[in-house]
């Protein structure tokens, strides 16, 4: 062994160690508010408040039709955070805008808190509109408006007085975080500052449903992870029903209770995200799930392994819910005479619980190390067997 | 000093030549805004993807405007005096010169208004009817408040460009410090009445500019 394989491994047990030790101190303050998330949102998840019955959107464009949306079926909860995830066509964004009437279906009905946005026109229309409170990835603030002035924009749509708006202004400045900035200008605010604004705006006339157009997709890692703490907080605070758009798999995970998989203008995966992350069955929705549970660099990393170290195996176990909590590399070691190597870890919370996979080098004796493999597929945990390609 | 140098000056038709010029140009710029903020948004609002969409009456306005804005000015104070005649019954005086002034200045300003209004950012207009904004609304608290000072600077051009416009107008008889600088100063060879009153029409020019470059200034945001 060289010098420097022995640093990578003892580099790899301190981070084993720390990690497990994390791990289950996350899981178990994480526990609590996870059975009561998902308590509320059974509870909660009886009435649905979006409708969308085989609604399809065809686009005339010069090079002949082009279906945006294809024969989609969707029905949505009230206080769910329900996320759409596709790359760019494949049709979330015309998805979304038919939910207040930007789009509307070349076929099909859109049914949203209880009003058919696919036919109402004129008045009744923006009536509808008002309830529904919509985010844009670029903010859409007026730039020649302060933050109040734009915050009690929507307001003035729906003809409520001056003084009302006054007070409704101050209350949603608070629930956004802007103490301090209500007179400043749009240009003189940070991107997550922006958004905020957006956010108050989006929720001034108390609506029944936020609609979130890649709303984080302008924003850094760090304000993107505030941004999306406060839709969660929002949800949970009001109630509120959110639908977002998104290619970011981190904002589904980090947020969302429930995901939709766009691909072509259908809907080709859909359910709990726990239960998509654990057992995505498209191809598409594999490569958004490892946009979160493989890095870039631990394909090379363990290519490398499996070239430097023939000898064992290299399995992947996938974590999740409960079974994140069980001490199952320690039973391994203790019960059989093998070596494991962690080569990557990382865990991620849901809003429906923990997820997370380790990558494990196995050495030993080729029988010990194929009892173990068999110990690992009799858990609770998923295991796969990485083989050398 | 000032009357060695300008002998021939008669101050008190300078002033009211000065005043002549001033009442024609402001009279014309306000009607000017009013139509032209009209005219361009019924270009904006009618063009493509728009809330208005409508070729037909896209193209009918585009071609008004084309028209009467490529017009030489001279040209079209000529071929509008029936037109004044009719309507006010002389085409002697300040007030004669008017509707050739609108008529020459609206179509030029009102593609200025809509260069202004495509420059406003699409998502504004779709977040303001996500919001459940009528078109009406839109033009009022969108539209307009966000291509101001777009609007004010191209006012500013149309009414520099009026004030040359008046100078014209008054070769034909309209009045004003054109009138005087032409009758008074080159039609007599008093060079020195033609001299004053550019130097007054300069002023005029740069203290529209200053007004309007410092309303631009206050007025944007961005």
């Amino acid at each position: 062994m060289t010098p420097g394989n022995r640093l990578y491994r003892k580099r790899c047990q301190i981070t084993r160690s720390s990690m497990f030790r994390e791990m289950r101190e996350r899981k178990r303050q994480k526990r609590l508010s996870v059975i009561m998330t998902v308590g509320l949102f059974l509870w909660k998840g009886s009435d649905p408040v979006i409708f969308i019955e085989q609604a399809k959107k065809i686009f005339q464009t010069k090079n002949g039709p082009v279906k945006a949306v294809d024969n989609i079926n969707l029905s949505i909860q009230e206080g769910e955070i329900f996320g759409m995830i596709g790359y760019s066509g494949a049709g979330k964004s015309t998805l979304i805008r038919m939910l207040n009437g930007l789009e509307t279906p070349t076929e099909g009905s859109v049914t949203v808190a209880g009003r058919k946005i696919s036919t109402i026109k004129g008045s009744e229309l923006r009536k509808a509109r008002q309830e529904i409170g919509m985010i844009f990835q670029h903010f859409n603030l007026l730039w020649s408006r302060t933050v109040r002035e734009n915050i009690a924009f929507p307001l003035e749509i729906a003809g409520v007085s001056k003084a009302e708006r006054t007070k409704r202004v101050d209350e949603l400045i608070e629930l956004v975080g802007l103490q301090g900035r209500g007179d400043s200008y749009p240009s003189q605010l940070s991107g997550g500052q922006k958004q905020r604004v957006g956010i108050a705006r989006a929720l001034a006339n108390n609506p029944k449903v936020l609609l979130c157009d890649e709303a984080t997709s302008a924003l850094d890692p760090q304000t993107t992870d505030s941004i999306l703490e406060l839709l969660v907080d929002i949800n949970q605070r009001l109630g509120l029903t959110i639908v977002l758009i998104t290619h970011e798999m981190h904002v589904i995970r980090k947020i969302c209770h429930r995901v939709a998989v766009m691909e072509n203008g259908n809907i080709v995966e859909l359910g709990p995200v726990l239960d998509v992350f654990r057992r995505p069955e498209q191809p598409i929705t594999k490569r958004f799930v490892q946009q979160i549970t493989e890095p870039e660099e631990s394909k090379e990393t363990i290519q490398h392994l499996l070239t430097e170290h023939p000898e064992g195996k290299i399995v992947k176990l996938t974590f999740v819910g409960v079974s994140a909590e069980q001490p199952v590399v320690t039973e391994l070691i203790r019960s059989f005479n093998v070596g494991v190597n962690i080569l990557q870890g990382k865990i991620s919370q849901t809003q429906n619980g923990a997820y997370g996979t380790l990558f494990v080098q196995i050495t030993g004796d080729s029988s010990e190390v194929d009892k173990a493999v068999a110990f690992l597929d009799a858990q609770q945990v998923d295991s796969e067997v990485i083989e050398y390609d | 000093m000032i009357e060695q140098w300008f002998p021939n000056v008669d101050w008190e038709k300078m002033w009211e030549a000065t005043y002549e010029t001033l009442y024609m140009t402001s009279i014309s710029v306000v009607i000017t805004f009013v139509l032209g903020i009209l005219l361009g948004l019924l270009l904006f609002l009618t063009s493509k993807g728009q809330l208005w969409q409508n070729k037909a009456v896209y193209s009918i306005t585009a071609v008004i405007v084309n028209v009467f804005r490529s017009i030489p000015f001279i040209i079209l104070i000529v071929l509008l005096i029936p037109f004044t005649k009719a309507l006010l019954g002389t085409i002697i005086g300040e007030n004669a010169a008017l509707p050739a002034l609108i008529i020459g200045a609206a179509p030029f300003y009102a593609r200025m208004v809509e260069i202004a209004l495509r420059e406003i950012d699409r998502g504004v207009i779709e977040a303001a009817r996500a919001m459940g904004a009528s078109t009406w609304t839109i033009i009022r608290k969108v539209l307009i408040p966000e291509s101001l000072p777009a609007l004010i600077s191209g006012l500013t051009v149309t009414a520099i460009a009026l004030v040359g416009y008046t100078a014209m107008a008054g070769v034909i008889g309209a009045g004003g410090l054109g009138n005087l600088a032409f009758l008074d100063g080159f039609q007599r060879s008093r060079s020195d009445v033609t001299l004053m009153a550019t130097i007054v029409i300069l002023v005029i020019v740069f203290i529209i500019q200053f007004i309007g470059d410092t309303a631009v200034r206050k007025l944007d945001k961005r």
